[in-house]
């Protein structure tokens, strides 16, 4: 079981009536040579991990986590959140807070997952604990988002690239926020249709994403994309849950994604030849922290 | 095209914050001392490319020497390395070369064990925390860390090969992938093979028995 497409998860789901984190578990099994056991084992690791790393950053009021750039924004929205009349409602806050906190544990050389990258590592822990909190989901439940996420990235890594210096930052964030959203979609009930119409909306919202981090560093503009990419997630799973289709499937946006990846100059993927990093701010930035090119 | 699993899609789970910077550095220190095995007392690392231009950003520094003292990528005490060096009494310094080279994440290890000899080892970080150790001791290489692997080191003879996989063979043991590498004709010569099963110890008693063995050493796989 080694799938190639959307579509054709999606037939052998149909065809075989699976649920998708079965069908996920079941190829990984084979693809890995792995038990059952050691890959549940391995992802609960991944959601402790995830777990401490959106907590980490939020309830660090000493604003000892933190990278060069970085750090102590994720206790700003966690207090506002606590405290004022959000703008964005509790959910959308606390989700962006989540992936600026795993981004800012990221930044201090902290545990993560790179979900798919470290990059991007911010938006899955964020989407999913925000959901798990919201409808007081069961570990099981979140192994099963997990699960289906992978179908989701896998796909993409397969088919385009999840690197930012291959695809700039749609490449990792928008499928960090693909996978999220079908994660999401997948633990609330969702068909398998409706969790590639969540990923492949995801995407389309985030084509064309340049990579263009000041200094170098995976911080600036990285964490805040980050939030961008968990409240973008949950707005599609919203969006594919009330029954919303992509007008394009899952995987032609995925070829998009790939041609518009291939077409952006090498200055904006992942060189900081352009983009933010050659802002006047950004390069000054360098300057402080690495001295004159 | 390839294949991913879960292990690269939701993983690695890594110290940040760079998988190339940070995990794939990680990964080419601890399987640098992985290869050298004895107890090393001073090390250098070289460090060339977007490595030289950005190890301080990314924790490069931190991660290879943390890997290097057997640390594995998400280990939380690597960015405690510097101490732990210290505490070892570990000498180790960091270089940049403006050299150019064919990979832009490229790091050369040269280190002295306390038996005083050298090895150096290069190393390049491809993407995604993965590696590839291209160069053992100036004889170039293709190492990836993907599977248990054996580095044998035997005199450059013929039947040399066949002892070895007999030997594999009759512990059941199937090979993956076996390269083969000589400094010289009939001196020493160098095995890479790499296996689908864990390999235990009396199998390593084994094929050091075996006439003209000079070294045997098993890299246990580090990914996922």
């Amino acid at each position: 079981m080694r799938f190639t497409s959307a579509v054709d998860i999606l037939e052998y789901c149909k065809e075989h009536q699976l649920p998708l984190h079965e069908l996920s578990l079941a190829s990984e099994i084979e693809k890995t040579g792995r038990s059952y056991g050691y890959i549940r084992d391995y992802l609960k690791n991944v959601l402790k991990v995830m777990q401490n790393a959106v907590q980490a950053g939020i309830n660090d009021e000493e604003n000892l986590i933190k990278g060069k750039i970085i750090g102590n924004d994720s206790v700003l929205l966690k207090k506002r959140l606590d405290h004022s009349r959000t703008v964005c409602g509790e959910t959308i806050t606390k989700a962006v807070a989540y992936a600026l906190s795993t981004m800012e544990v990221n930044a201090s050389m902290g545990k993560v997952v790179a979900s798919p990258t470290a990059g991007s590592c911010g938006v899955l822990p964020a989407v999913l604990m925000t959901t798990k909190e919201r409808f007081d989901l069961s570990e099981e439940k979140l192994l099963e988002g997990l699960l289906a996420a992978n179908l989701v990235g896998t796909i993409v890594a397969r088919n385009a690239t999840i690197a930012g210096a291959e695809g700039g930052c749609q490449a990792e964030v928008g499928t960090a926020s693909a996978m999220a959203s079908g994660a999401v979609v997948h633990m609330m009930g969702g068909t398998p249709e409706q969790v590639f119409n969540a990923a492949a909306m995801c995407f389309k919202n985030l084509l064309g994403l340049v990579c263009d981090p000041i200094a170098g560093l995976v911080e600036s503009p990285c964490a805040k994309r980050n939030g961008m990419g968990a409240a973008n997630a949950l707005l599609c799973a919203e969006m594919s849950l009330a029954g919303i289709k992509s007008v394009i499937p899952f995987d032609e946006v995925v070829e998009a994604m790939y041609r518009i990846g291939k077409a952006l100059p090498p200055s904006l993927r992942e060189t900081s030849l352009g983009g933010l990093a050659t802002t006047k701010t950004g390069i000054q930035i360098n300057t402080e922290l690495f001295g004159q090119k | 095209m390839k294949d991913y699993n879960i292990f690269d899609i939701i993983g690695p789970v890594m110290i940040g914050p760079s998988s190339s910077h940070t995990a794939g550095a990680c990964r080419i220190g601890y399987t640098a001392q992985n290869i050298i095995k004895l107890p090393v007392s001073e090390v250098t690392f070289t460090l060339y490319g977007s490595f030289a231009k950005t190890y301080k950003g990314h924790g490069t520094d931190i991660a290879l020497l943390g890997g290097f003292m057997g640390l594995r990528p998400d280990d939380e005490r690597l960015v405690d390395a510097f101490k732990i060096a210290d505490t070892r009494g570990l000498i180790y310094q960091f270089i940049t070369s403006d050299e150019d080279t064919a990979h832009p994440n490229t790091v050369k290890i040269t280190a002295k064990t306390n038996r005083l000899e050298t090895w150096e080892i290069v190393g390049i970080s491809i993407g995604g925390g993965k590696m590839i150790i291209c160069s053992i001791n100036g004889i170039d290489v293709q190492y990836t860390g993907d599977y248990n692997t054996l580095v044998t080191h035997h005199k450059d003879s013929s039947g040399m090969l066949s002892k070895i996989t007999t030997t594999l063979s009759e512990h059941r043991i199937n090979i993956a992938f076996m390269k083969l590498y000589r400094e010289e004709k009939g001196k020493k010569a160098i095995g890479i093979i790499e296996t689908d099963e864990t390999i235990e110890p009396i199998v390593l008693q084994e094929l050091l028995s075996i006439d003209g063995m000079l070294y045997v050493n098993l890299i246990e796989k580090i990914y996922d």
